[in-house]
């Protein structure tokens, strides 16, 4: 097991990497970025269709994940693309309804929404509206995610909710290296419109063995990391290394034992699972950065109060970022950190 | 400015085609096209010692007084012609010289399309369909447009090119089973009337928020190109749909990264209600588009486009070619608009009655003793027992099956659909007095 600390200190949390997931065949040490361009390398090379675009992906892209692919593979696979997000994902459904593997990049989810339209309207009805004639399942658009100490408004923002509400898009978020590597790869085979968000704060921080080879790892499914007895907590992408030390934190100075849920899938997402665990352990807490009101939690919990009403112990709690933009100064202050998440905790077991 | 450049360089080329082509069929020109990979600007390699502005893909040079570049000392753009308003051949060297066969194809294409029009305008009258758009005096540009792409060819539509599908060979019968959004509707009854779709036509489905097509047919001609069998991709939208953000981006990409694309602006001086003085300052959406060329609306798009689309995919360069209805939009913009709020009658009435592409067509054909009073009138009746029998059938039709609202949002059904579905049929098995299942499929 490797064990990196976190960039920024402020985060007090340690990036380990759980070693939960079994996966065959060689493998080399990668970070976050690094697991996106493998996965995107072993696209290029297995589909002659494949094409990854967006804003200065060509040089490499802003985080480096698209490093060396233009030069490998060809600078019409991998090319810019004017700044347009609008642009870019309706090129991007287009070029998937015509037959080809299209990876869109968004350069910040925070600049996702001029695509929206063409995300919600569009890329996600197509199937739909036109009876099955036509679709865009070709299509992924990856965009980086979350926050990172300093990004504040506009280069911290985790918009999955709003994307939640759309049938006919998948939206994936990983917690890891390995994850990253197999659930964008899910992705790009899925034949349905997937928006994959990568946590931008793991991709230099979060560092594991993975797989060379191209391996996938079912999409709306949750995984179980630690099982426990007393609480289920759920999170996704960096939540889950937060929760990851609460949970020890629980165990050591308050004898409780955690179920640590890594949702993964946001959209379609695995009811059973969660629902399975909280009525072994009646007690639930749901995190997340975005803004409580309106967030994925509450739809989660939404679910889980109708199916495990009389299994609860106590109200679901929801730990996330207040209602209001994302700060920067006061960032400290506003994420949903292991003592806010420890303290509701707390209140929990003596409900 | 890089615009004026390329008109410049537009009216260059056009005119050599012009002189090139002159006398070859349209038919000839579509099987000629020849393909080639990267055929567009090379970029300027890094020179100090010019003294040029430096930057990657300018061609510009310095001036040393400070000079605005007036819209008026251009004159308007001009808009080529083919046919005058009787349907005679100003320049004989542009007559596409078509066969009869092909240019009674048109005129019964054009034809049929209108009564349908106005079969299916009256059933939403009569409540019969929900809902219905026209396609009055857009004929031309249809069938035009239509005849000069190979079937290969995919289509990007707004909501009016009902005609380019007509001529495709999409029958009757799967037009109104659209509209009524019975059984047969190869769409699963998902959409309103007119949005129609065919895989098997390579017309991609309808869609109703605008200009969505048009980046996406840009991205469909660059999967097209690197493909390399030949296809291009044609785009149709309005010129109130121009004006939308993703008109914009579609241009620029096209023109970036080198898509074999036409775009086709319908220009019927209408956005419902608004006029094109209050869409846009000038002469058309034309100013926009990195490169332009501007048409007359008839039949004479299948002169000018298979010169268009032979080098849209022979140098991998977008066109725009905005057809100016010289009608305004006949019709209503939809069953839920009543132009005469915004129009005058007499306006609408000079157009149908005095310019309207199908009475030209038919100027022209009878001209030539190609069509009679007598073929008019038994084509007038045949076209119309045609409509009425697959109206009449498609009315009778069912529905589909209700489990189809809950199929196609994914690949697969997801369990949260399938939880729905069932909770669905319950509920109206308990409740099924109140719902109206005899129109359904079973």
């Amino acid at each position: 097991i490797q064990t990196y600390i976190a960039f920024l200190s402020i985060f007090l949390f340690m990036y380990e990497y759980d070693g939960s997931l079994f996966v065959v065949g060689p493998t080399t040490k990668m970070n976050l970025f690094q697991s996106v361009t493998s996965a995107l390398d072993n696209t290029l090379a297995s589909d002659p269709t494949a094409v990854i675009f967006g804003e200065d992906v060509a040089f490499g892209g802003v985080f480096r994940c698209t490093v060396g692919l233009r030069d490998k593979y060809g600078k019409d696979r991998v090319f810019n693309t004017p700044l347009c997000e609008q642009g870019i994902v309706g090129f991007g459904i287009g070029a998937a309804v015509a037959g080809a593997t299209a990876i869109a990049e968004i350069q910040f989810a925070d600049y996702i929404y001029p695509a929206f339209d063409q995300i919600v309207n569009e890329a996600a009805k197509y199937r739909y509206r036109s009876g099955n004639l036509f679709d865009c399942g070709n299509l992924t658009i990856r965009a980086p995610w979350g926050c990172v100490g300093h990004g504040s408004l506009y280069h911290s923002q985790s918009p999955e909710a709003f994307f939640a509400h759309c049938p006919g898009i998948k939206v994936v978020i990983p917690r890891g290296p390995v994850q990253c590597k197999g659930l964008l790869l899910s992705c790009i085979a899925d034949q349905n419109p997937c928006i994959f968000f990568e946590p931008k704060i793991l991709y230099r921080a979060a560092v594991e063995q993975v797989p060379t080879e191209a391996y996938t790892i079912p999409l709306s499914q949750a995984e179980v990391i630690q099982e426990g007895s007393d609480v289920t907590l759920v999170a996704w992408g960096t939540q889950i290394h937060v929760l990851t030390e609460v949970a020890n934190m629980a165990q050591e100075k308050l004898g409780v034992s955690c179920e640590l849920i890594d949702l993964q899938t946001i959209l379609p997402w695995d009811t059973e699972t969660v629902c399975k665990s909280v009525a072994k352990t009646g007690r639930l807490l749901i995190s997340h950065e975005a803004p409580i009101t309106g967030g994925f939690a509450a739809e989660i919990s939404s679910t889980v109060q109708e199916e495990c009403f009389l299994n609860l112990e106590a109200p679901i709690a929801r730990v996330c970022g207040y209602d209001t933009p994302f700060p920067h100064i006061f960032e400290p202050f506003y994420i949903p950190d292991k003592w806010k998440c420890f303290d509701a905790i707390k209140k929990l077991i003596i409900y | 400015m890089a615009t004026l450049n390329s008109i410049k360089n537009m009216y260059g080329i056009c005119s050599h085609v012009i002189r090139q082509t002159t006398g070859l069929r349209a038919a000839k020109l579509i099987q000629q096209r020849a393909f080639r990979v990267n055929g567009a600007l090379r970029q300027q390699p890094f020179d100090s010692s010019e003294e040029k502005p430096q930057f990657p893909g300018a061609s510009a040079e310095f001036i040393d007084h400070l000079e605005f570049i007036q819209p008026n000392v251009i004159s308007g753009i001009p808009v080529y012609r083919v046919m005058d308003r009787a349907g005679k051949i100003i320049n004989p060297s542009e007559d596409p010289q078509l066969s009869k066969e092909q240019v009674l194809n048109f005129y019964q294409k054009m034809t049929l399309l209108n009564t349908m029009d106005r079969i299916l305008y009256e059933s939403q009258r009569q409540g019969r369909i929900s809902f219905y758009m026209t396609n009055y005096g857009e004929e031309g540009t249809h069938i035009g447009s239509a005849a000069a792409l190979d079937p290969r060819d995919l289509v990007f539509g707004q909501y009016r090119e009902a005609g380019v599908l007509m001529y495709r060979g999409f029958p009757l019968d799967l037009f109104m089973a659209q509209c009524y959004a019975n059984v047969d509707d190869l769409g699963k009854g998902r959409q309103m009337p007119v949005h129609y779709g065919s895989k098997d036509l390579n017309f991609v489905t309808i869609s109703s928020p605008l200009a969505t097509q048009i980046p996406q047919a840009a991205g469909a001609a660059y999967a097209a190109k690197r493909e390399n069998t030949n296809r291009a991709v044609i785009c149709y939208f309005g010129e109130g749909a121009a004006s939308e953000g993703d008109a914009h981006a579609g241009f620029n990409f096209s023109a970036t990264l080198e898509c074999p694309l036409i775009f086709f602006c319908r220009n019927n001086g209408y956005a419902i209600s608004t006029p094109t003085n209050e869409q846009y300052r000038g002469d058309g959406i034309g100013k926009t588009g990195s490169t332009l060329f501007c048409l007359g609306s008839r039949s004479v798009c299948v002169r000018c486009e298979p010169r268009i689309l032979c080098r849209a995919v022979a140098e991998n360069q977008p066109f725009l070619i905005e057809a100016m209805t010289q009608a305004t939009r006949i019709g209503h913009h939809s069953t839920s608009d009543d132009s005469s709020a915004y129009r005058s009658v007499d306006e609408v009435n000079y157009w149908d009655k005095q310019d309207h592409p199908i009475s030209r067509l038919r100027h022209y054909m009878t001209a030539r003793s190609w069509w009679s009073e007598e073929d008019e009138r038994s084509w007038r009746k045949q076209s119309r027992k045609m409509v009425m029998e697959a109206f009449e059938k498609a009315e009778k039709r069912h529905k589909p099956h209700p489990d189809l609202m809950f199929s196609d949002v994914y690949e697969e059904m997801t369990p949260n659909l399938v939880k729905q579905k069932e909770a669905m049929w319950r509920h109206v098995q308990q409740y099924k007095e109140h719902y109206p299942l005899d129109a359904y499929a079973k």
